[in-house]
Parts: structure tokens; sequence; C-alpha cells
């Protein structure tokens, strides 16, 4: 087969199309009869709808029909749900408001969406929509975070959650934490930012909405990451159809990143108006329409304290922080500012006591929920800074505290719930300094000031938990769902194999690198196999694809389907070649008997199971074979990240001059992807380091709705990355492997500020570090030179 | 309405469309282009490039009535048949794209910026070019390299190495 199998540097299959204008994509696919739907959008933060008239807008051409929030609710439709439940420190349940689709009476952010017009043409909906009159009554909006919890401060849902507080939520022991720092020998303090973030997938959302009359049957193709957890809450919770009345495409996704995991209110009111008109109906976002509607990430501030003893060991960390949720709560927002952020807070250390106290708060925002990382970029960024602080306060060098404090002995159960996979941190590390040349930087920090630039040196050496997770520990723990995956292995009668998962690929290049794993299995080549995926109608059930668990949890489903396989293959070459099954054994594409020059191919296996005319006793024709695997613990990636960087004094600008990556994720299939994955992690880490923000002004406008406004990296903000990696397999699934998607962008930020900040000779800085705010903070830094 | 009248990847086409019809539109939907997608509403992604007359050009940012009578190349007709062009090959050969969705926009700007370089290109002339062109999945790292080795293969030249 050469080499193809595990490890193998293989070109992706899935290229051709793309490479050739060949994908299918959402918007690319259309039924006879296509209609066009275009939302009309809340252009306030806060306000009462005191009417909407569309009698206009009805009786323009090509206009089909108006639906509103009205008519959802007398339909049925239930409100969005958030999946899991969390309780604060005092016992109670989180405080979660209503969600309607779309609300009739009051609208909570910019951009939501109010009225759905449906025209033959995208022009015509767009013409008729802007016909229609809707009359608000503005009321006084709260969008910045830090003043949500002042006293008197505007409230988003006053009857549910008071003060704008969700949940007070807590992790840890604070009685030993407290203790920890009353004897602590050293305290260092950092306040820090975590800036709101668009995700900004390539692709916009969209949705292709049908109903069969003659079959009472809805078919959605749309933009999502898991299409049958789609199609469960919108069976379960949103009434649109059982599930066996609804299928749900996910075809060629244009990347995701968290943001198309969640089942938002477009797709719901599309499917609704599909049967309600009699129409197919298609809407695709426009750009400014996902930066109001698409879920955004991160926007956290935060309180830390690290406490240390005389030799210099971590002894306590303490964390207080505010988390915006925005208007409403997502599918999964409650568990990413608390399970998926305080439980990695010990980082890469021997950190015996951590307390963390998470307060999660409504404002007039678009809804926060989980951005590539989820809550991991955010404590990485946290416990990374700090410890890059603590060296400078305290004089040592940042590598060396860090050295002192990695965990060097796995399994390790840290204060707040983990159990972290073996690796090796030290490693890590010193590869990484290797890759940099730390021996050379002194002459290039020399060379940068001969040219009036200030160079900076940053480390980050992140953890991170993926492949999400065991069903009962999260179910524990407050999910509304199990979060196990599964395959199904067919193999055709003339050899070939088609694998089934319930997992997605919008980039991840499952098509190559799951084939890789069933050939390597059987030593067949990789384009005999294929991969399904993204269908209700032909994978039987999934969780999908986010926090990097296609790896170590779809992948370890399809390997125990294929166990299943071999050992069906075994027993019946076995009983063809009048040999016992435990001495075959599968090599290049043929199955042997140990020890003799008996041997059958492959496919004359595959023929003999579907002709069934020499089966063994009692088992059944056929070779197909199906597994659920349901992890038995998150899986923990971990690197070393190095930033180098120059800033200009006179301009504030930042060029990022070098950029390692050592990351150990356990068993890699393919080198090729995974370095990919990589680059484009530390790509968006270095956006939310640098350029990315999103700012709402003080009537509640969102100021940041386009590319002009939001930075997002083009190629020249960017420099070639160096990413190597060790390989420490887990041993919590078979394959060892531990995840790579969003590694980069959990590494990345602390690099990147922990080199400016040193660069710059001060910690006053937050992100997005723009030129402007670089300038500045110089400034203040030099005050007697800006005097002179 | 106008008539239009085009050569798509060298086939005459003429179609009546309303007067505000973008090119893009007029592709992706008149004749069933979809290989040209759109990422943004303010000509900013690239998604939505191919070539005019032989330029690079966002097809988002022009009506398909200013080009009657032009010549379109679009990412379905860059292949020779079966033969992919250098820029395709490369971008392949060095997993230069992982959703697709900025594909096609980005091999239609890159192989103009080669044109527009017979000097041969390095680097830090590649990413300044590609200002106009957005990818949020591959931090551009694997894009340059194919851009390079293409500019290389198209201009005879040895090329980088591969990683
Ligand atoms: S769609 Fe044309 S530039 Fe974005
Ligand atoms: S490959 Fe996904 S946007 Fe470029």
């Amino acid at each position: 087969m050469g080499n193809e199998g595990i490890g193998a540097r293989v070109l992706r299959k899935e290229d051709k199309r793309f490479i050739t204008g060949k994908g299918r994509y959402t918007d690319d696919i259309t039924e006879r009869g296509i209609t066009h739907g275009v939302f009309v959008r809340s252009p306030h933060a806060h306000a009462r709808i005191t009417s909407i008239d569309t009698a206009k807008a009805a009786s323009m051409p090509g206009v089909i029909g108006i639906v509103g929030g009205q008519e959802l609710i007398d339909g049925g439709v239930g409100n969005l749900i958030c999946g899991w439940m969390i309780h604060g420190k005092d016992g109670s349940p989180m405080k979660m408001a209503a969600y309607p689709a779309m609300d009739p009476a009051v609208v909570r952010h910019v951009g939501q969406p109010v009225v759905l017009v449906v025209a033959e043409t995208k022009a015509q909906a767009t013409d008729a929509a802007g016909e229609i009159e809707i009359v608000y009554e503005e009321l006084p909006s709260i969008t910045q975070l830090s003043k949500v919890l002042e006293p008197g401060a505007v409230e988003v849902h006053p009857e549910t959650a008071p003060g704008n507080l969700i949940c007070d939520w807590q992790l840890g022991d604070e009685a030993a934490t407290e203790a920890a720092f009353a004897s602590a020998a050293h305290v260092v303090e950092l306040e820090l930012e975590q800036n709101r973030l668009v995700p900004n997938a390539i692709e916009p959302r969209a949705a292709v909405a049908s109903y069969d009359t003659g079959e009472d049957h809805y078919t959605l193709n749309t933009t999502s990451q898991n299409p049958h957890v789609a199609r469960l809450v919108l069976s379960a919770f949103y009434n649109i159809a059982p599930e066996h009345k609804l299928r749900v495409i996910a075809p060629d996704v244009g990347g995701g990143f968290g943001s198309k995991i969640y089942i938002y209110p477009e797709e719901i009111v599309c499917l609704f108006a599909s049967k309600k008109l009699g129409v197919p109906i298609k809407w695709v976002a426009e750009r400014t329409e996902s930066f109001m509607s698409d879920a955004h990430g991160r926007d956290h501030i935060s309180k830390a304290r690290l406490a240390l003893d005389s030799d210099l060991k971590f002894t306590g960390l303490k964390v207080d922080t505010i988390a915006n949720l925005g208007a409403y709560m997502s599918l999964f927002s409650s568990c990413v500012p608390t399970y998926l952020y305080a439980t990695l807070l010990s980082g890469q250390y021997a950190l015996p006591n951590i307390y963390a106290n998470v307060k999660l708060v409504y404002s007039h925002t678009v809804p926060v929920d989980a951005y590539r990382g989820a809550g991991r970029p955010e404590a990485a960024f946290l416990i990374e800074r700090i410890v890059e602080v603590a060296a400078r306060k305290l004089g040592v060098s940042p590598v060396e505290l860090r050295k002192k404090n990695y965990v060097r002995d796995f399994p390790y159960q840290t204060p707040v719930l983990m159990n972290y996979d073996p690796s090796d941190f030290i490693t890590l590390m010193d590869k990484a300094l290797a890759h940099i040349d730390i021996d050379g930087y002194a002459a290039r920090k020399a060379d940068s000031e001969r040219r009036g630039k200030l160079r900076g040196i940053g480390y980050s050496s992140y953890i991170e938990a993926c492949g999400i997770a065991p069903s009962q520990a999260v179910g524990s723990l407050g999910a509304g769902v199990g979060l196990w995956e599964s395959a199904e292995v067919r193999v055709n009668p003339v050899g070939t194999i088609e694998v089934l998962t319930g997992s997605h690929s919008h980039g991840q290049s499952h098509e190559t690198t799951f084939a890789q794993v069933v050939a390597q299995r059987f030593g067949l080549p990789i384009e005999n196999v294929n991969i399904i995926h993204g269908d209700t109608d032909k994978v039987q059930f999934g969780m999908g694809t986010y926090g990097s668990r296609s790896g170590p949890v779809g992948l370890s489903a399809i390997s125990k389907a294929l166990d299943k396989v071999e050992a069906k293959a075994k027993k019946l070459a076995g009983h063809l070649m009048e040999a016992d099954e435990k001495d075959i054994v599968i090599e290049n594409g043929e199955l042997k008997v140990a020890g003799t020059d008996k041997k059958i191919a492959w496919h004359e296996m595959t023929l003999g199971a579907y002709t069934a005319h020499n089966m063994p006793e009692g088992v059944e024709p056929g070779l197909v074979e199906k597994a659920f695997f349901d992890p038995i613990n998150f899986s923990f990636p971990a690197g070393t990240f190095i930033c180098e960087l120059e800033v200009d004094p006179g301009t504030g600008v930042t060029e990022i001059v070098n950029f390692v990556a050592v990351d150990d994720f356990g068993t890699i299939i393919n080198p090729m992807v995974v370095e990919g994955q990589v680059h484009g992690g530390i790509a968006q880490g270095i956006g939310q380091a640098l350029l990315e923000g999103c700012y709402y002004d003080e009537n509640g406008q969102l100021v940041t709705a386009s590319f002009m406004d939001y930075c997002v990296p083009r190629a020249d903000d960017l420099p070639s990355f160096a990413v190597d990696h060790i390989e420490v397999p887990t041993p919590n699934n078979p394959l060892g492997m531990k995840g790579c998607g969003e590694a980069g962008a959990i590494g990345a930020p602390a690099a990147v500020i922990n080199a400016l900040t040193d660069a710059l000779g001060t910690e006053d800085i937050s992100m997005p570090a723009t030129p402007e705010k670089v300038w500045r903070a110089i400034q203040a830094t030099r005050p007697a030179m800006a005097a002179e | 309405m106008s008539e239009v009248t085009l050569t798509v990847n060298g086939r005459e086409v003429k179609r009546d469309v309303e007067d505000r019809t973008l090119l893009v539109t007029f592709l992706r939907e008149h004749l069933g282009l979809t290989g040209t997608h759109v990422g943004c509403d303010t000509s900013q992604c690239g998604a939505c490039t191919v070539h005019i007359d032989g330029n690079a050009v966002k097809s988002c940012t022009v009506l398909a009535a200013q080009v009657d009578g032009s010549s379109v190349t679009t990412i379905e007709g860059l292949a020779d048949g079966d033969t992919l062009h250098p820029m395709q090959a490369a971008f392949r050969e060095h997993h230069g794209l992982q959703c697709g969705f900025c594909t096609p926009g980005m091999i239609m700007m890159a192989v103009e910026i080669v044109k527009r370089h017979p000097q041969g290109l390095d680097e830090k002339t590649i990413r300044k070019e590609l200002e106009g062109n957005i990818c949020r999945c591959t931090g551009y790292h694997n894009i340059v390299k194919a851009i390079d080795t293409a500019a290389k293969t198209m201009q005879g030249q040895p090329a980088m190495a591969a990683e």
C-alpha cells in the first residue's frame, strides 16, 4: 500500500474537489422552486417592539410570506436551550431566561432577528425587508462587562436574573487556598482581560430548509459541526418534527471554530417557515449578520493571585473571573467559563491549592459560547501570564521558574478535577528553546537595539483538555447529553470500505486521516476507503466535532468497530483456509495463516462473507460492524510556545519575528494535517493577542461588524511558524491520540503578550495590543523622554 | 434588465439579468458555477476572486453588465482538462487548504500574483500581495509555501523546501 498508514504525511483525498471549485457548501445547494429568506434584525441593543407593519412589504414583487415571532409561539416552537446545567456556590441552579428564536416583544442585542421575509429572489426579499416598519421603544442597555454587576446597572432579564447574575460558581478549596496565601513567601497579583472575539469562519452560516407535504418530512442542509445534535434539539426541544421526520445534512462546511456547533434561531425559523409557506427556503448570512449573530468567544475580566514559597514553588492560585454570556444563554455557554476553564487553571504545574470563583453574567450583547479552545485559552492565558510576571518580579528566569514547578510524575491529579495524561513538559520546553536558538537571543536583541527597535521574548507552556468527554462524568457536572461517539464500518463484497462517522470535518481532513487508520489496519490503499459523515440519514448518530474530539473520541469509535471487523474477518478466513482463527494475521491486504504459506486476498474473504456459500457455523453473512466509544477521561495535549518579536517604538507596530510551537498531541496520524491545525490555531491566537477585538459603543451598537473594523489576521500580519512535536500517547484511548485542533489558539496569546511586555518593560497592556495601545504604553513608560 | 454576454471558461454565454446583478451572482446563480464563493459584504475576503480578461478581480465588486463582452475565468476553468494548474497542484502538495472555502479565490489571486512578478517572488512579497484574501484556517503558512512552489514551477526555477 505504500506508506499511507498512521504517521504518514499523506496528501488529502478531499483536496481535489476544493481546488477545482467542486466543493459543495450549503449555499451551493438548491432545489426546484427555491425561495430566499432575509431576516430583519434589531438595530437596537435593548428595545420594546411596539408594532410591526408588514403590509407594504407583503405586497411587493416576488414576496411569498413574512414570519414573525408570534407565529413561532402560536406554532408551538420551543425556546432555545442551554444544554449544560450548572449550580452556584449556594447550590442554586443557573438563572436561565427564556430564549425565543424571535421574541415578538423585546430585543436584547443588536442583530437579534425579528422577522423573516421570504421572496422568490434574494434581491426581492432584501427590498421587501427594507419596507417592513417596526416601531421600537428604545430602552437603556448595558454592554460593558466591567459595569454589568455594578449596583443599579440596567438589567437584561430582571425577572429571571436580577442584577444580571446568571450564576456565582466556584471550584476548588477556598480555605486551603487562603491558608497557602497566608503562609506564602511571595504573592504576585495580576488583572487580566480576555478580549471578546468573533470566530469568523470564512463560509458564513447558511441554511436550506424544505418540507415535503407528501411525506410530512423536513430536510435541512446547514453549516453545522454536529448535524445529529442539531436534529436532536430541533426535535426534542424546538418541536420542529420528531427525529425520523427530519433529516439534517451538513455538507462541505467552510470552517467552524465552534461557531457552527449551535442551533441558531435562523435554522429554526427557516424550517418552520418552509412548512408554513410551503416553499423550500434558502438563507445565507451576510458577513455583517455573522458578526451580529454568530456566537462570540471569550470576554472575561479576571483578578489572579499566585502564592509561592521561599523556594519559588507555587503553593496557591486564587482566581476571580467575570464571564460575559451575552443577552441569552447559548447551547454550551454555561460550561465554557466553568468546567472548561477553571479545571485547567493548574496549567502544567504542580499547584496544590487552587480556588476559582466565576460570575456568569448577562449583557446586551451577542451570546457568547465556545470558540476555538473554549475556556482553555482563557485559563492558559491567565496562568502563563501570571507565571511570567512572577518570574520578572522575583528576578528569576521564566524558563527556570516553569521547570521548577512543572508536573513530572504522571498521571497527575490536580486540585481542580482533572487527571493529566502522561507527557514530558521539560522536553517540550527544551526542544522549543533549541528551535528558537535561545543562545543567539542576546545578540539578536542587541542588534534590534542598534536599529532602534525593542525586542522581546515570551513563553507559554499550555495544557488543555480535549476529547470531550466521559458521558457519566459530564452528566454528573450538568451536561444534558452524553459525549461518546459512534462509528460503522461497512466492508463491501469487493473489499472496499465505507466508514460512517458521527464526527464532522469542516477543514480537519477526516476523509484522509480516518482512511489512514483503516488502511493501516488491513494493509489496504486509502483510496479503497471512503469516509461518510454529516448526514443524519446515512450515519445513525454522532455527537459531532468540537473540543478536538474527532481523533480521541471519533477515531476511537472507528478503532473499536475495526476490532470487530478484524475479528470476524479472521474467523471467516480461518474457516475458508481450515485454520484456527487465532493463527490468522492480516497484512498488505492479505489474510495469512501464520507460519505457513497459506493465504487469501482481502477481497476473497470479503466476497466470501457476502456470497455466504461457506460460512462458519453460526456466523451471519456480511461484514458490517458498529461501535460506540465513550471516553474514560479527557485527553491532555500540552506544549511550549515561544514568541520572539520586535516593536518599532516610533509607530507601535509589533512584528513577530520567530514563533516556535512544540506540542505533545500523543499519537499523530498525519503530521502534515496536524501541523496545519497548529498553524491555523496559532494564527487565531496571534489575532487575539494583537489584532482582534469586538467593541460595543455606549449605545450598545456593535462597532466592529465587518472585516473593515474587526481585524482578522492577513498573511502579512503573520510570520512562518516553526512547529515540532513529541509523541507521548495517552493510555486512555486505543490510538493514544490527545487532539490538536485548538492548541495553537490556546497557547499563542500568552506567548505573544509575554514577549510584548518583555519588549516594552511594562505589564500594563491589554489584548488586542494594537499599534496604538503599544505606542501609548511606550509613551507611558518613558515620561522623561516624552517630556523632552 | 440588461443582456450580458460573456465568455466564461472559454464558452460564450448570454443571459438577461437585472441591472444590479453582481458578477459573482451571475456566475453562481445564473451559470451554476458555485466554485466562486462569497465570504463577506465589504470586498475584503477575496473568496470571490476570478480573472476578467486575465486580471484577478473580486467578482462581488463588479456588476455583470459592467463587464459585458469580457472573458472570465473561474476556478472551474483553471485546470487543463484533468491536468491541474501548477497553482492547484501546489496548494494540494503543500496542504495550503483546510476547509477549502477561501481556496478558489486564493488560487485565482495567486496565479495573478505570479504573473505580476516575472522576476520571481519572496515570502515577504507573497504575504504582502495576499492582503486582499482572508483564510481563517491555515494561518497562511502553507499557502505561502504553495505559491512559492507554483511560482517556481510556472517560471521554471527550483522551489524552497517542502516544510
Ligand atoms: S466576497 Fe468578494 S471580497 Fe469577500
Ligand atoms: S481553508 Fe478555510 S478559510 Fe482558508
